[in-house]
């Protein structure tokens, strides 16, 4: 099966818990379950080659120019955290399916479980750094989901809250630390990655990569001092603790650090922080779980002291270390998982997890017992369980190792941490199911039906063959996974067996084994004297500095966004003034290139009335309808400039538009005040003008300097005249920019002319259904009201005119292709023959007589354009790509045919659209009762006549 | 004709960073408009100023044409920039009509006020 597929299968599969979960829980943890077990089978169809130790790719070049490729790769390490992904995960679904009670929503719970998976199988099999760091984020976000699964349970929410910014935070930092790492290498492709180790350990960036991607491997997999989420996460039901803590999440971070051990292991930065961070994790775990009477923190604890101990072995930069490592994550998780969820049956039978409440199980709940106690040996490194093997070989390890000259500070602090282990372990089997039967249990315990025992009985199996058969059941495969992280070097000499002679390790074993019972029974009163020491608390000091980061942020907020929006636009304004000030000084404008153009009298005329008009609304703004006046004319003047400019396409638009931007802003004006009152004292007023004057100043020297100067680069404007007719089809190249080279753009930008037309209806809709609809209702306008506001002569000249400036509208349209106009222009000029019968004879009358609606015509816009871009699709062409040709009817000249015409269909429409329901919005508010009229016209001599005609008959 | 168009911006854009200032909602639009010519003329400015040259291909003979691509630009920001104005003027409306208030700064009481407050 393709890795694709491998990675995709767990997200697409999540859809169906929750569709499913409508026909039964059943049905939804089927669903869960099969795709999982697909999945699965997928990654096992792999195994003949990942056993040649060959590396399985699916490459596939999504943003090459970025080094952003969709590329997986399977080799023995991705195989075996993929195995443990999917294979714990399919134990951890039926599981869950006999621990969540009737109340959970199951649904979401195999949702979020699965697209967890999802998230874990790509961080495992993603060749590409940057697609891992997708995947990685992902697992946060979904862990958040499922740890958060008890919404009601605050525990539950804020140890979700906790992981998030724990291990989020982490991430953000490797994103940082893998961006370097990427730009040291010059790709972001693991498998190249791999094979640079001189050129990145050489690199003065290799320190901060390293701690950046340290970071975030710490905080994945809980190690000190970022340790204190893990407990807290267990707040989760019982199944996620088991899936995160012992097969996946945590065990992210250890991934990513045998992931990246070819390359970053093997320096003293590395030995020194690896290896003492898990070192002190594995100590500090250990002791903390000795004490915890929560059943799952003491697991919990239990996992981080384990996850110390997995670091540790990598940070020793061996390749033996390296072997040993891998060992222990394949049995680490085994019984780790079977005791989650061991603990997990006991609080659901009893009632209670409290240690304390705990004991004599062993013959109320054998079966349990038999499950757990195993398991819990293995942990505690006894023969001839799994535990014993890894543990063994790491105590060989920390032998030969020494920390800063020193012998035996590893080796003795590594036996503490192990004796530790083994007491706590044996605390776990001793206090919950040996001792006396109590008869104060919160239920009544009892063996759980087979469905909850079988999958950690399954587990159990594992950990006794491998512990017995090792080197048949996971030699290989643990020789396959350790040659993948050493970088496809050859392996050191090892044998995984339960005997190797009398070697130090044995003793330390024996001493551990020994300890740990001593200590057990010693346990009242070490409890005694733990519960005096004073212990810093992660939580209140994590919750504290959040506080702390909380008022910070909202004190910076509400500094800087204290809502005087004036105050933003001085600031926006200041620092760009500033900023081009920073770039004229420091930088070189060259020489002029450029002879200017001659001024004739006639735009000279037409700058002084532009100029006039300009200083005039400065100085009259205050008179609302006067400055109103005044940025019409400069409007028009712009226009006239376009086309003198040689832009008649930009002459037409900007004409209709100050056509629809007049009107719009008249009908506001109608509901506004007219004047507008002397806020600003005199001294605000200098200091904005100052202001202003110098940004004036800059941004018409900045033009003025670029006008007179060719461009310093090829421009690309050359390709687009050279090919708007070859390539293109039409002889108007600005209008086949639009529709053609640029269509993309174009598509968006109807899209956001669209969403603008909408918000402003939907602005209507809510200010309407509010109490404002009363006020508008009764308002009595400013001015006094035209007596005949529907004028004859208006009315009549309007409808003459309407198919008139259809008939231009359609003109524009066609011949947009190959002449100044288009779909932009069309439409907005379409848009003036309706909205002249609107002014003309009244909304209520236009309205009666529309056949249509505009948001339809919005919409149709944006289909037909992407309608037209999907077309190209089917001729195997790019998005939009247009097509044209020519026809030829005999007694007509010949015409041309395009793509590019529909897609400009399109844009007219939107166009078209936004227009009518921008300003069809703002009319509704003028509406009052009494305006609806039965005519046309107020004034119309003919109904005059008819009038007088029946007051005579009713004399007569 | 360089030096009209570049200090026909300048004053556009002074005039209008002027009334973007002020403290009513309508000078504001009238700023946002004016400064919008003063933007748009900017890059069309950018293609360099020619005469009688549209970019429309002439069949017949060889030609000069102007700078295609910042009128496409511009173009396209014309009618977008309707858009905006007209979002602006409701929003502006929408507020005047609520509170019987123009204007634009939110005082200190506002902003305690403003959850909730959905008048």
């Amino acid at each position: 099966m393709s890795l694709f597929l491998i990675a995709a299968l767990p997200f697409l599969g999540a859809v169906f818990p929750a569709l499913l979960i409508r026909a039964g829980r059943n049905a939804a943890a089927s669903a869960a379950g099969l795709t999982t077990f697909l999945a699965l089978m997928g990654l096992l169809i792999h195994i003949p080659s990942v056993m040649r130790g060959d590396v399985v790719t699916a490459r596939f070049d999504w943003i090459p120019g970025l080094g952003l490729n969709a590329n997986f790769m399977l080799d023995g390490l991705g195989f075996l955290f993929a195995l443990l992904i999917l294979g714990i995960g399919l134990l951890i679904i039926l599981y869950a399916r006999f621990y969540l009670s009737r109340e959970d929503p199951m649904g979401q719970f195999y949702t979020y479980l699965l697209l967890f998976q999802g998230a874990m199988v790509g961080i495992v099999l993603s060749d590409n750094i940057l697609l891992l760091l997708i995947f990685w984020e992902l697992t946060s976000l979904s862990s958040f989901l499922l740890i958060g699964y008890w919404k009601h349970l605050p525990e539950g929410r804020q140890g979700a809250r906790m992981a998030l910014a724990v291990t989020g935070s982490g991430g953000l930092a490797m994103i940082a630390g893998m961006l370097i790492l990427g730009n040291i290498v010059g790709s972001y492709d693991l498998s190249i990655i791999l094979q640079n180790k001189e050129l990145i350990q050489a690199s003065p960036y290799y320190m901060p990569a390293l701690i950046l991607i340290l970071l975030g491997c710490f905080t994945k997999s809980a190690q000190f001092p970022f340790h204190f989420w893990l407990p807290h996460a267990m707040a989760a039901p019982t199944p996620v603790s088991a899936y995160l803590h012992s097969a996946t999440m945590v065990k992210a971070g250890l991934f990513l650090m045998a992931r990246m051990w070819p390359v970053l292991a093997g320096t003293d930065a590395w030995f020194y922080i690896v290896a003492t961070t898990g070192l002190i994790t594995m100590l500090i775990g250990a002791a903390i779980a000795l004490f915890k009477d929560d059943l799952k923190a003491l697991l919990a604890f239990s996992t981080v002291s384990h996850l110390g101990l997995i670091t540790m072995l990598l940070g020793f930069g061996t390749k033996i270390a390296a072997v040993a490592a891998i060992f222990h994550i394949i049995n680490h998780a085994t019984f780790k998982a079977a005791l989650f969820m061991t603990a997990g049956i006991v609080d659901h039978e009893t009632g209670t997890r409290d240690i304390k409440k705990l004991g004599g199980l062993r013959h109320l709940m054998p079966i349990t017992f038999t499950i757990g106690t195993i398991a819990a040996l293995s942990m505690a490194g006894l023969p001839p369980l799994n535990g014993f093997l890894s543990k063994e070989m790491m105590l060989e390890e920390t032998v030969h190792t020494t920390w800063l000259h020193s012998h035996y500070l590893v080796p003795g602090l590594a036996l503490l941490a192990a004796l530790f282990s083994a007491a706590y372990s044996f605390r776990f089997v001793s206090h919950v199911f040996l001792g006396p039967q109590r008869d104060d249990y919160p239920a009544h315990p009892h063996d759980p039906p087979v469905g909850l025992w079988i999958a950690p009985a399954l587990l159990v199996m594992l950990v006794i063959l491998i512990g017995l058969y090792s080197a048949a059941i996971v030699g290989p495969l643990v020789a396959v996974v350790s040659s993948a992280v050493i970088g496809g070097e050859k392996l050191p000499y090892y044998s995984l067996k339960l005997w190797h002679g009398f070697t130090p390790a044995l003793y330390m074993s024996a001493v551990a084994t020994l300890g740990g019972l001593f200590l057990l029974a010693l346990h009242k009163r070490g409890e005694q004297i733990w519960n005096t020491l004073p212990r810093p608390e992660a939580k209140q000091i994590f919750e504290a500095i959040i506080d702390a980061m909380t008022r910070l942020s909202r004190w910076i907020t509400d500094e800087m966004h204290n809502g005087v929006l004036s105050r933003y636009a001085i600031i926006f304004v200041a620092f760009t003034v500033g900023l081009g000030y920073y770039a004229y000084s420091t930088g070189t404008i060259g020489i002029e290139t450029r002879v200017p153009l001659p001024a004739q009298i006639i735009p000279i005329i037409g700058w002084i009335c532009l100029v006039g008009a300009t200083l005039g609304i400065m100085w009259f703004h205050r008179n609302r309808l006067l400055s109103l006046v005044l940025i019409g004319v400069v409007g028009l003047i712009v226009s006239v400039a376009f086309n003198y400019l040689s832009a008649p396409d930009l002459a037409l638009t900007q004409i209709s538009v100050e056509v629809v931007t007049m009107i719009l802003l008249l009908l506001s004006l109608n509901f506004l005040p007219t004047e507008t009152p002397w806020d600003s004292s005199a001294a605000r007023r200098w200091r904005d003008a100052a202001i202003s004057v110098v940004a004036g100043l800059g941004t018409g020297a900045l033009i003025y300097a670029i006008m007179l100067r060719d461009f310093a680069f090829p421009t690309i404007s050359d390709f687009h005249l050279a090919n708007s007719y070859k390539g293109g089809g039409g002889t108007n190249v600005v209008n086949v920019i639009l529709v053609d080279f640029r269509g993309f753009d174009t598509f968006g930008e109807i899209i956001v002319l669209g969403i603008a037309a909408l918000i402003i209806f939907a602005l209507t809709e809510s200010v309407l259904g509010s109490n404002v609809r009363a006020y508008l209702l009764n308002r009595k306008p400013h001015w006094p009201q035209s007596g005949d506001s529907h004028p004859l002569m208006m009315v009549v000249v309007t409808r003459v005119m309407m198919p008139i400036a259809l008939m231009v509208g359609a003109y524009i349209f066609f011949r947009g292709h190959n002449q100044p106009g288009g779909g932009f222009i069309a439409g907005l000029i379409v848009a003036i023959a309706y909205l002249m019968q609107y002014m003309a004879s009244g909304y209520t009358w236009a309205i009666e007589r529309q056949r249509f609606y505009y948001h339809g015509t919005i919409g149709w816009g944006v289909l037909i354009a992407a309608a037209t871009g999907l077309g190209a699709w089917f001729n195997e062409r790019p998005f939009l790509t247009s097509d044209f040709g020519y026809i030829n009817w005999p007694p007509l000249e010949e015409f041309e045919w395009a793509t590019a015409m529909l897609f400009d269909t399109g844009v007219f429409l939107a166009v078209l659209g936004a227009v009518m329901l921008a300003l069809d919005s703002l009319s509704r508010f003028a509406w009052q009762p009494g305006m609806a009229q039965e005519f046309p016209m107020d004034i119309n001599p003919l109904r005059d006549d008819l009038l007088e005609e029946e007051q005579g008959k009713e004399q007569a | 004709m360089e030096a009209l168009v570049a200090s026909a911006v300048g004053i556009m854009t002074a005039a209008g960073i002027f009334l973007i200032l002020r403290r009513r909602t309508f000078p504001v639009i009238l700023g946002l408009s004016l400064i919008t010519y003063a933007v748009n003329v900017f890059l069309f400015a950018t293609g360099r100023l020619a005469l009688n040259a549209p970019a429309v291909l002439n069949k017949y003979e060889e030609v000069p044409y102007t700078d295609p691509l910042p009128q496409a630009l511009v173009l396209t920001a014309i009618v977008i920039s309707f858009g905006m104005t007209a979002v602006i003027v409701m929003i502006s409306l929408s507020a005047y009509l609520s509170a019987k208030d123009d204007h634009i700064d939110m005082s200190p009481q506002d902003s305690v006020d403003a959850p909730g407050d959905d008048a």
